[in-house]
Parts: C-alpha cells; structure tokens; sequence
C-alpha cells in the first residue's frame, strides 16, 4: 500500500472514530449508544490493521481481528442483552445537557489537541500527528463516565476510555505486543461482564439503572 | 475566457431561476407519491407563480419600506449569490469576487431583511416567526462560518472556484475527515437556513410550528410570488452549492464551451437528484420541537469545528 493511500485510510479511521465517540453525546437512546460503539469497535480495528500493514508486521492483522470480534461484536452483543433485559430504552436526564454536553465535547477535543502537540513534535508520522484523536476520545469517554446517569451509557463510557487508551497505544507506538492486547481484552471483557451482572442487580433492587439511586451503603 | 464565462453565468441564472420552481415542484411531487398521494405535477409552482403574478399587489395598512423591499431585496440577493458561485463553470469573469464569505454573507443578508419584513407587519406571527428565525440563524452562522474555514484550509483559499477546482483535480481530498465532517455539519445547516424538515416545516400553516411561513403571512399577489421564487431559489443554491463543493465532477474548469452544456446538465441532474433525495427522507421524519433544534445546530456546530481540528491535525499528505 502507498503512503498516500495509508495516510488516507488513517486519516479517514480515525475520523470515524472520533465521530462515534462525539455522537454517543448527541444521542440519547440506548441502543444507538451500543451501535455506536460497534462502529468505534469497527474504526479500531482498521486503524490497528492498517498500522500492522504499514509496519509489515502481520501478527497486527491477528490484534486486528480480536479487536474485531471483542469490541464489534461480543461486547455490543452482552450490552444488548442487558438492555433486552432491563427494558429501558433512553438516557432521560443526563446530569449536562445535550447541547452543553456537545460544546464540552468540542472543547475536550481543543484541550487533546493542545495537550499532544508536545507528542506529535517528537516524531511528526501520520499515525502519531492521528494521536490527539485518541486522547480525545479517553476525555469524552470519561465525560459521559461522568455526566450519564443509566447503568448502560455509564458502562459505553468506560468502554469508549478503553477504545481511546487502545487507539493512543496503536498510534503512538504503532501497535502493542499481542500478548499486551489479549491481557487488556480480557480485563475489558471481564470488566464488562462485571458491569452486566451490576446491572441487572441493579435493576433487580430498583426497577432502573439509575445510578443515583444508589446512595445507602449496606452489609 | 470572458465569452463563455460570461455565457456561463447567464447560463446559471437561468437555470436556476427556471429551475427552481420544478426543483421545488419534483421535492412535493416525489413526496406525493411516497405518502400514496397522485401529487399536483412538477409544473405546479410554475402555475401557482403565474396565477399569484397576476394577482393585484395589496400591502396591509401600516406597513413601511421593509415589508414593501423585501421580495425584490431577496430575489436580488439570491441572484447574485446565483450568479456568483460555481454551478457550471469556476472560470467566469466574477471569479474572484466568489469568495465563500460573500456568499455565505449574502444568504445571510436575505434572511434578515425578511425577518425585519416580518417584524414590519407589527401582527403577532410576524414577530414571532422573525424572532424565531433570527433564533436559527444566529445558531447557523458560527457553523456556516467553521465549515468554510474547514474547507479553505486544504485549498490556500476562500475563494469559492479556487475550493471548487482543488476538489476536481485533486478528489482523494473530498473523502478526508475534515471535508466530510465539514459536508455533514453543511448539510444540516442547509436544512436550517431552508427552513425545511426537521427544522421547520414548509407546507405548513400552524402557529406552533412555523417559521418562514408566520415571517410571510402577510403577503400576497405579486410579492408573495417574489417570495416564494426566492424561497425556492434559494434551495437550489444552497443544495448547487453542496454539490460544487462536495460532488465537483463535471464542473468546467476550463474555457472550452463544450464543457459548459455538460456541466449544466450534470448539475441540474445533480440538484434534482440531492432533491428527490432529501424529499425522501423528509418523509421519515418528524419536525422537532422548537426546544430541540438548538441541540441539533449545536451538534452540527461541534461537526465544524472537529472538522477544522481535523483539517489542521489529520492534514493527510
């Protein structure tokens, strides 16, 4: 592949990438958020596949499709069975709203693009020029963490963090030793069964999975 | 140069202004027919035009200069916007006073002397549509003005044939996040400034929802056919404009006349298509809530912005 065309299909993975993220403030169904997700899950996977081919290092390929089948498939799959379960569909009051939430967003991504021109300064590569991309998407993750209030778009956020520190290890140092991955893609997917089993306690208890419903602590 | 440039500008005026009326006839007509309705013909603003021109012109009592100008001012500014931005040819003598910023500052000019047309009125629905409509615009304009900023980064420029001819001689451009980024957040700013689904609803009459509908209320005969052909114009332009920037091939660049037929054809085909295209959608859609639309414009606003983030870090090449 030419230089040009890799720098194309980067740049282009790595817009989607970020899209998703910012969309995943705009929206306020449920099961867009997983969708979304999905399409993150997709974005990654190409920018770790196109690192790998870049590099000539095809193990990279392998990462790829773990990727692929962890974060477009099995973890939007558990998520939807979650809400299947739980029944509810939108994320009704969000601690900031939409519009504030979008401005913030637009702001966060100023603040990674500020933080990483120091970064990109030491190695100026398309991948590495890509990295305020990642951080980026690590501080809207931790927004929605933050602001959102159903179980679900809390659990998106942490994800989408995880997709952001993962995206930043693959443009940063074009691309971890699988076996780094496979440990990481472990901790998430044991992460996100954890979160599920929370969950659907939660809801059990409360009849929702609004998280301010917790505040007594009990034995 | 100057002959068939100068043949290509008449050539966008015409069309547009002929265009218009059927453009907006093909949008109703593809909608008819998807609601399962036989529609009125693509020629029926044409006839509503000619029956409205024909009309005595009458202004309400109490109205002044503003209420009286604004349909000419309107069709005005939308023909020099029409005249000035490359449908069918970036080599035309106006070349250089094309600048996006003109533009996009002429659209703006037509909307706010309807708005003080409303206000002229002094009836409840003047003031509010035009109060709603300053609304959306002052949303619109910090997006509109990003987006350009976006675009005129790769091609040196915010001269508007200049964008236009980087985009056909060098399309892998067209497909980079910020271009995208920046057709998208155009795209719903388009839908605003048009006053069209999910922003405002054109073919209604309900005090609620309407926006350029209460500004025109009170106009009729000759100047309400003013109106709407400017309306109607003024999406052409907008959805011509979308396509220069974002679908460029076929446009001549060149001073060869051949060219210029082809490119006139390629564009109305592409306009009519990007119409029948949104009437289709708007099928599927709801008008938002007038409380929600500033949640949309915001997230088209934050599109530009990442889209100029995106042309400055994501440079490519």
């Amino acid at each position: 592949m030419s230089t040009g065309t890799y720098t194309q299909l980067l740049d282009l993975a790595c817009g989607v990438f970020l899209l998703a993220a910012v969309l995943v403030l705009w929206r306020r169904e449920l099961t867009a958020f997983v969708r979304l997700f999905a399409v993150q899950g997709v974005a990654l996977a190409a920018i770790a596949a196109l690192s790998g081919i870049h590099e000539h290092r095809f193990e990279l390929l392998a990462v790829a499709v773990g990727i692929l089948v962890l974060r477009a498939g099995v973890l939007p799959y558990l998520m939807r069975r979650v809400l299947a379960t739980s029944g509810e569909t939108r994320e009704t009051e969000p601690l900031v709203n939409v519009a504030a939430s979008l401005l913030t967003a637009a702001a966060l991504t100023l603040l990674a693009y500020a933080a990483a021109r120091p970064l990109v300064e030491l190695a100026p590569s398309p991948a590495t020029r890509a990295l305020p991309v990642g951080l980026a998407v690590v501080l809207i993750g931790f927004f929605t963490l933050v602001t959102r209030r159903r179980a679900l778009a809390q659990a998106v956020g942490f994800l989408l963090l995880d997709n952001g520190i993962t995206a930043v290890a693959f443009l940063a140092t074009s691309g971890v030793p699988p076996i780094v991955e496979l440990g990481v893609s472990f901790d998430v997917l044991l992460a996100v069964l954890v979160l599920q089993i929370l969950t659907t306690r939660i809801h059990a208890t409360f009849g929702g999975t609004d998280i301010d419903d917790l505040r007594e602590l009990h034995d | 140069m100057s002959a068939v440039g100068t043949v290509a500008v008449l050539a966008q005026i015409v069309v547009v202004v002929a265009g218009a009326p059927l453009l907006t006839g093909l949008m109703r007509q593809v909608r008819a027919r998807m609601e399962g309705r036989a529609g009125a013909g693509v020629g029926q603003p044409w006839r509503d035009l000619r029956k409205l021109l024909r009309k005595q012109p009458i202004t309400p009592v109490g109205t002044g200069p503003a209420f009286r100008l604004a349909p000419l001012l309107l069709v005005a500014t939308t023909l020099v916007v029409a005249a000035l931005v490359p449908l069918a040819s970036t080599a035309t003598p106006v070349r250089d006073s094309a600048d996006l910023l003109v533009v996009v500052t002429l659209l703006a000019l037509g909307t706010v002397i309807l708005a003080l047309a409303g206000l002229d009125t002094g009836t409840a629905f003047g003031g509010m549509g035009a109060s709603r409509e300053m609304t959306v615009v002052a949303l619109v304009e910090p997006t509109i003005l990003l987006s350009v900023v976006a675009l005129s980064i790769p091609a040196g420029s915010t001269n508007l044939p200049t964008i236009v001819a980087h985009g056909v001689h060098d399309p892998a451009r067209l497909a980079s996040p910020a271009s995208l980024l920046a057709g998208v957040a155009l795209a719903v700013v388009t839908l605003a400034e048009t006053g069209r689904l999910p922003v405002d609803n054109p073919s209604t009459h309900l005090e609620l929802t309407m926006i350029h509908e209460a500004m025109i209320l009170e106009y009729a005969g000759p100047d309400l056919a003013l109106i709407e052909l400017g309306a109607q114009m003024r999406l052409t332009v907008l959805l011509g404009l979308l396509t220069s920037l974002f679908v460029p091939w076929g446009i001549a660049t060149g001073t060869a006349a051949a060219a210029l037929p082809l490119a006139l054809a390629l564009f109305a085909g592409k306009v009519a298509l990007l119409g029948a295209g949104l009437a289709a959608a708007e099928v599927f859609w709801a008008k938002m809530r007038l409380f929600k639309v500033p949640e949309l414009l915001t997230g088209s606003f934050l599109l530009a912005l990442l889209a100029v983030g995106a042309s400055f870090f994501l440079p490519g090449n």
